[in-house]
């Protein structure tokens, strides 16, 4: 055995080498066809995250794009009061509908006109006919209008409507919803977050950490639907008996927002901790020597050097109450609702998401392009926060040895 | 000179002095309020599940449309009855319709005695919960509760009632709070799961073994990584969103189950079970990856280079040597992120979980209902009796919970592998 391997080493220059029998070995490397198919369907395993933020960006990204250039025609309740043929650029509708614009486009059939003037006393309409490239047919009497609503970028980002069924498309009600519950539910736990995290790691007795943590995680594992049973049937009627019934409605932002911030303070705490026990004992020890007390060793030099790992604790915990979608489904109210008042109803961009989806939707439909262009900013919004939080961790960690 | 240090000394010392008790005091205060805001966590989750028990258990006021005493023949109560009696008392008290569909859904002479007499209370005594009491007011008002039963409920009778019973798990959802059940939400959610498992964990496990064995510093390589961080942050509902447009929609033909012929083709769609099992695996993959990667960088690397020297191939060494010690640890993050799954709500609504089924589902084409929907749509009703029973249901899938979880910490206990 020994002059076995005395004999390959002798010879490590070649590759195919005999040993002491007098048998062949081919230490040439081989190529081993089952190595590489596991190895590529293991790549395969790997790739299919990189699928899914594909799926996600693409899928979201197509059905908003529809979502914002889509043509959308609404009914206008007018109808013409004659017939008309090829070359009338002005006729009578009738005088009660909706209203209407020079410049607006509207269709009649499968023609589409651009208005010129509208007279809404006398119901006199003047317009181009033949717009975006329609073939010009004379109408009979009693057809209808249909006017032509295509939701613009700008009004999504400023308008404060929401209603897509009757063309208004501004985020803000929602949005302000999301940062409303949002907002609460970080003033409820990012406090509470902090002083139980500075609790568990700089006060708290080993036993007494090894029986909180595990409280606190289960705290962190109740799915959040039952969350949101608690908001309606505990802190609503609990905010409605200090507050009184009529300042506080039955659906109110204020307590979703509350109950989010329960939801989300075990993992402030739990991140939070964590960056707290990572800063070395001997900065601690150096503090104490100087004559520090507890409090101050914990607030003017624990704290300060774990900032990274808690300011990313508070961005993930951000983006998570913008996500959170039970609590708000459930308790925040139906109904989208521009309020600042935080014991009114509103609906969040994610209860919005949940109540439309929740019946039959039908494919192609306005309300259903409306959830992907609503999913895609709250995506964006999320994964910024995300990014944000790990960029912070990166950029301002302390290192010690 | 050294009267002078000393004379500084008591200047400061003194300035140090009658500064302390203030420092010890606020420091006092201040560990006050984080133990404050400690318990307050720990109050937190004692008051929501106080809320839950509160009201699963309590008493209710009902009133039946017949007092079962009026039934009884010749001074037999009806509990006593022989079967043929209670057919009887049945056949002269609900409409002939009804009594001919009975018959034809199972004779007479096929039922047992308990399944008649159960009919008898359900279609003839057809009790109604006319009001309900939570567990705190019938515990510390139990005086209170019964005078205020006598005074608005005359006619009723006012019984102790846990609304978590073994017929609650048994019986499938109803229309009416008192008969429903959870039997079709907990087979929607243990189908949805399975279906999960199947798809996520061999595809989340490869994915960790690749990122820990094979992948070398490269930027796709780094990009998968960075790429699952981010995926674990992305809000729940967004992969609901998801799953609609990919499974419910795109390969409508594949989850429908038309492609396999095993549905009626026209009246199939997507919202199936399996279409909520792939979307819930697309959440949890991350999870499971981010879980089995640390269970495999806890293998130490010696036993990597002892296999490698011995002139394993890669796979035989991760085969042989690594997965065998990282298994309890890929088991336990696996369990935990399937415990997420099971209490995922928002996707699935968005996917489209039904909204009222009450046959069971027989395979992964069936439309699906799971345990937290079924919470969410009886806490959406306005009545109080849907909440008595969505408390009942919190109960039951907080113990599907707890014991994956007791299951997840046993295995880490008992099959973990010290280094």
């Amino acid at each position: 055995m020994a002059q076995q391997t005395e004999t390959i080493t002798s010879h490590t220059a070649k590759s195919v080498v005999t040993d002491s029998f007098n048998r062949t070995l081919d230490l040439r490397k081989r190529s081993r066809w089952g190595e590489s198919i596991i190895q590529a369907i293991l790549f395969f395993c790997g790739a299919v995250s990189i699928l899914t933020t594909i799926g996600i960006v693409y899928e979201l990204g197509k059905e908003s794009a529809s979502f914002f250039t889509t043509q959308l025609w609404e009914q206008t309740n007018r109808t013409l009061q004659g017939s008309i043929d090829e070359f009338t650029t002005e006729f009578d509708v009738s005088t009660t509908g909706f209203s209407m614009e020079a410049g607006d486009i509207i269709r009649i059939g499968e023609e589409a006109m651009q208005v010129v003037a509208f007279n809404e006393g006398e119901g006199i309409i003047t317009v181009q006919r033949g717009a975006q490239e329609t073939e010009i047919t004379s109408h009979r009497k009693g057809e209808e209008l249909f006017s032509s609503i295509r939701v613009s970028l700008v009004e999504f980002f400023t308008s404060t409507r929401w209603n897509p069924q009757i063309g208004y498309f501004g985020i803000w009600p929602l949005l302000n919803a999301t940062l409303m519950t949002a907002t609460t539910a970080m003033i409820v736990a990012l406090p509470l977050g902090l002083s139980i995290a500075i609790y568990l790691s700089e006060y708290a007795t080993t036993r007494a950490r090894s029986i909180l943590k595990p409280i606190l995680e289960i705290l962190a594992g109740i799915p959040t639907v039952v969350y949101g049973y608690f908001a309606l049937t505990f802190m609503t009627p609990l905010l409605r008996s200090i507050l009184g019934r009529d300042v506080v409605e039955i659906y109110n932002t204020a307590s979703a927002g509350i109950v989010i911030g329960i939801l989300i303070i075990p993992m402030v705490s739990s991140m939070s901790e964590d960056a707290l026990s990572a800063v070395p004992r001997a900065l601690r020890e150096a503090a104490y020597g100087l004559g520090a007390t507890k409090l101050e060793t914990a607030i003017k030099v624990v704290v300060p050097a774990a900032v990274s790992g808690i300011v990313a604790a508070f961005i993930v915990a951000i983006s998570r109450a913008i996500g959170e979608t039970m609590i708000v489904a459930i308790a925040a109210g139906a109904g989208p609702n521009f309020t600042f008042n935080p014991f009114r109803p509103a609906e969040t961009m994610t209860g919005h998401i949940v109540r439309i989806s929740g019946g039959d939707l039908s494919y192609d439909s306005i309300d259903y392009n409306s959830i992907f262009a609503i999913g895609l900013f709250l995506f964006f919004m999320t994964l910024t926060l995300n990014i944000i939080s790990q960029r912070v961790v990166r950029r301002f960690r302390e290192v010690y040895e | 000179m050294s009267t002078n240090i000393f004379e500084d000394n008591t200047a400061q010392s003194e300035a140090f002095h009658s500064n302390l008790s203030s420092r010890h005091r606020s420091g006092r205060i201040w560990h006050f309020v984080f133990q404050a805001s400690t318990l307050i966590g720990i109050i937190a989750l004692t008051v929501l599940l106080l809320n839950v028990l509160d009201s699963t258990f309590g008493y209710i006021a009902v009133e039946d449309e017949i007092n079962p005493a009026d039934l009884a023949i010749n001074g037999i109560p009806i509990e006593q009855l022989h079967q043929i009696d209670l057919v009887w008392i049945l056949e002269q008290n609900v409409s002939k319709g009804l009594f001919r569909r009975l018959e034809s859904e199972m004779p007479w002479e096929e039922r047992t005695r308990e399944e008649i007499y159960d009919l008898v209370v359900a279609r003839v005594v057809n009790p109604t919960v006319v009001d309900t009491w939570s567990l705190r007011e019938s515990i510390f008002n139990r005086n209170q509760v019964f005078q205020e039963a006598a005074e608005k409920y005359p006619g009723a009778r006012v019984e102790f009632k846990s609304w978590l019973s073994s017929a609650f798990l048994a019986t499938p959802q109803s229309p009416e709070p008192e008969r429903a059940g959870v039997r079709t939400a907990i087979l929607g959610s243990l189908w949805t799961i399975a279906i999960t498992i199947v798809f996520a964990f061999p595809l989340g496990v490869g994915a960790a073994i690749y990122l820990e064995e094979y992948a070398t510093d490269t930027p796709i390589n780094r990009l998968i990584q960075t790429n699952i961080n981010n995926l674990a942050g992305v809000p729940s509902i967004i992969y609901g969103i998801l799953g609609l447009a990919i499974f419910v929609r795109a390969l409508e033909k594949f989850t429908s189950g038309a492609v396999f012929g095993l549905v009626d083709p026209t009246t199939a769609n997507g919202r199936t079970i399996i279409s909520a099992g792939m979307t819930l695996g697309l959440l949890i993959l991350p999870l499971i990856i981010i879980n089995a990667q640390e269970a495999i960088k806890a293998v130490p690397n010696s036993l990597r280079q002892a296999s490698f020297g011995m002139g394993a191939t890669r796979w035989q060494t991760v085969w042989h040597h690594v997965l065998p010690n990282a298994v309890s640890g890929i088991l336990t993050g696996t369990i935990l992120a399937v415990s997420r799954a099971i209490g995922e709500t928002a996707p699935l609504v968005v996917v489209g979980a039904s909204t009222f089924i009450t046959f069971d589902p027989d395979g992964p084409f069936s439309k699906f209902t799971t345990l937290p929907i079924q919470i969410y749509q009886w806490t959406a009703r306005p009545q109080d009796e849907f909440r008595n029973i969505a408390a009942a249901a919190i109960l039951v899938l907080l113990a599907l919970l707890l014991s994956m979880n007791a299951t997840a910490i046993l295995l880490r206990n008992r099959y973990s592998t010290k280094f």
